[in-house]
């Protein structure tokens, strides 16, 4: 059957081939690249001696006789390498962008493909996707010189470089992707459900939520997914905008230090080979991972909600 | 990021003009500026010299010094004792120290904040996060917003060595890239202190005067005040070579230290030394 096929067609497949494994030996090679500087954290014993996985994640005492705590503070006499404030500054940044950015990018979704004209929907799509064009150094030299003031003044808080400041930003990079895929899965519901709601006596607005936003379910939570993991790998708005203050609070006021900012910051000068150089490339594999779990969790997750919702398979 | 295209250009014009001898100075951020303004004048005047300048930070610096990939280490810090040791052991001999410039590192406060002077000890409350309010040092009772610096930078180092006694930051402080950034934020924030090379000078801030303890009056860091020692946050700037200088870094070195490079210093914005007193 293949050797049917003309050559022509027999090249541009291999050429197709070669390009999809391109991308996973790409894949492939980064981790293992990553993974291999990460490594010396297990096993050398040089470096454990400084950062070994427990000082990552257990709390340690700042100097003699003072109370142990968590804090990131790799150049000290005692070199503290604790991930908890990063972890916890990364997930309290992208949870604020995801209040903003969620009920935005839904809601503007929601009005063009059920409710807004075509004409509207001409300008609003192409505008929001093009938000999505804009440098994230953009949007954090905004946050950073722009709105940093007037959110500190608004909400009357202590910093003017807080968490809802650069979430705000952060939502402003999240907004086009979720928008986007949830358009897409609301538009891709049958207009068949659409009429058959319609024709038993449905509003347009009980139409829209009771039988098109649960048929797209799945593909609204994929997209909310896909922006969650948008948030989390951001670096540039957050290293401009956060303050980089490696505290360990949930309180949105304060300033925070993101896992990736921290490597985009540090990385650059940290002598190679030190303990402190290995330790953010098992940032790196860390950040690799969750975004990798993340998106693989969610993505099972959808899957099942379809099944549920269409009755198949 | 226009200072590291600048750079990137004079390297890229300086592999083509390799007539005759070329130098190699590399090391602290904070000298970038410096090393490149003497670089610049020693040339026009020294045809058939090439001085190439990269930055990096001192630690950078004294590791290529170490490599020996590197004529000139320029440390906005002293060398420690065991860098000196593996120079001596990789080279044969221990680095030459000379100490080339001072540095005033200075206190910025914003414009609008009634405080005007700080003692060495309330300056450590202050960025060691003993203090957290304005009020504790005289000031409005609001919080204190610390900017520092991003902590592979030489200036963070020699403030915590020096101000800090080796104590940590506050988890609270706020890292900045470079002095301007730093400067830049504490102009927009009237809660905020931060600290940098004191050749920054913006509208919306101030510098603040620092007591070396409370037998001393405040100072500013004024070229006098610097010079003389009275001002307790300033620091020598260094060129490290190794082995002992000879041939064209010789000569660079002592004109780097005579009338017509000490004068370069000044332009630059930093402050003589004295010859041969560090």
């Amino acid at each position: 059957m293949k050797s049917s096929k003309p050559v022509s067609e027999r090249v541009i497949e291999g050429f197709i081939h070669a390009s999809a494994a391109v991308a996973i030996v790409a894949l492939v090679m980064i981790f293992v690249f990553i993974g291999k500087e990460a490594l010396p954290v297990l096993t050398s014993p040089a470096v454990r001696k400084e950062a070994s996985v427990a000082k990552l994640f257990l709390p340690q005492s700042p100097g003699a006789g003072q109370p142990a705590k968590f804090s990131w503070q790799p150049v000290s006499k005692v070199p503290k390498y604790s991930l908890w404030p990063l972890f916890v500054g990364t997930i309290k940044a992208t949870l604020v962008a995801m209040i903003f950015a969620i009920p935005l990018a839904l809601g503007a979704a929601l009005f063009t493909s059920e409710f807004s004209p075509d004409w509207l929907k001409e300008i609003v799509k192409p505008v929001i996707e093009l938000l999505a064009a804009i440098p994230s150094v953009v949007l954090g030299f905004l946050a950073l010189i722009v709105t940093a003031s007037a959110v500190q003044r608004y909400f009357g808080l202590d910093f003017r470089l807080n968490t809802i400041n650069t979430g705000i930003a952060l939502a402003l990079a999240v907004v086009p992707i979720v928008y986007t895929v949830s358009e897409d899965a609301l538009s891709a519901v049958p207009t068949a459900f659409r009429q058959g709601s319609i024709a038993l006596g449905a509003t347009p607005w009980q139409t829209a939520w009771r039988v098109v936003v649960p048929a797209a379910f799945p593909g609204l939570f994929a997209a909310c997914v896909l922006g969650f993991g948008r948030a989390i790998g951001e670096t540039m708005i957050v290293l401009m905008a956060s303050g980089n203050a490696a505290v360990l609070s949930w309180n949105p006021g304060d300033p925070f230090r993101s896992l990736s900012a921290t490597v985009a910051a540090e990385l650059g000068e940290v002598v190679k080979g030190s303990p402190h150089y290995h330790v953010l490339f098992f940032i790196g594999v860390l950040l690799f991972i969750f975004t990798f779990l993340i998106n693989f969790a969610g993505q099972q997750f959808v899957g099942r909600l379809k099944e549920k919702l269409t009755g198949a398979r | 990021m226009f200072k590291r295209l600048h750079l990137s250009f004079l390297i890229f014009v300086s592999t083509f003009l390799r007539a005759g001898e070329t130098i190699t100075v590399k090391g602290s951020d904070t000298m970038v500026i410096l090393n490149q303004r003497w670089a610049e004048t020693y040339m026009a005047g020294h045809p058939g010299i090439v001085i190439q300048v990269t930055g990096g930070g001192s630690g950078t610096g004294i590791s290529a010094l170490i490599a020996g990939s590197t004529d000139v280490c320029a440390a906005s810090r002293p060398m420690k004792p065991e860098e000196v040791e593996q120079i001596r052991r990789k080279q044969g001999a221990p680095p030459v120290e000379t100490p080339v410039a001072k540095d005033g590192v200075a206190i910025y406060l914003n414009a609008s904040n009634p405080v005007n002077a700080l003692s060495m000890g309330q300056l450590r409350s202050l960025f060691t996060g003993a203090a957290v309010r304005w009020s504790v040092v005289g000031g409005e009772d609001r919080r204190v917003v610390l900017y520092s610096r991003e902590n592979n930078s030489g200036t963070y180092v020699f403030f915590k060595e020096h101000v800090l006694k080796n104590d940590d930051f506050s988890d609270y402080a706020l890292t900045l890239p470079g002095t301007a950034g730093v400067v830049n934020a504490v102009s927009r924030d009237p809660a905020g202190i931060g600290y940098g090379g004191s050749s920054s000078k913006t509208a919306g801030i101030k510098v603040c005067a620092v007591r070396p303890d409370d037998a001393h009056p405040a100072v500013l860091p004024a070229e006098e005040n610097i010079l003389s020692g009275a001002y307790p946050v300033s620091r020598d700037l260094y060129y490290y070579t190794a082995p002992a200088p000879k041939g064209a870094v010789k000569d660079f070195l002592a004109w780097v230290l005579s009338g017509d490079g000490q004068a370069v210093v000044v332009r630059a914005g930093y402050f003589p030394v004295k010859k041969k007193t560090p």
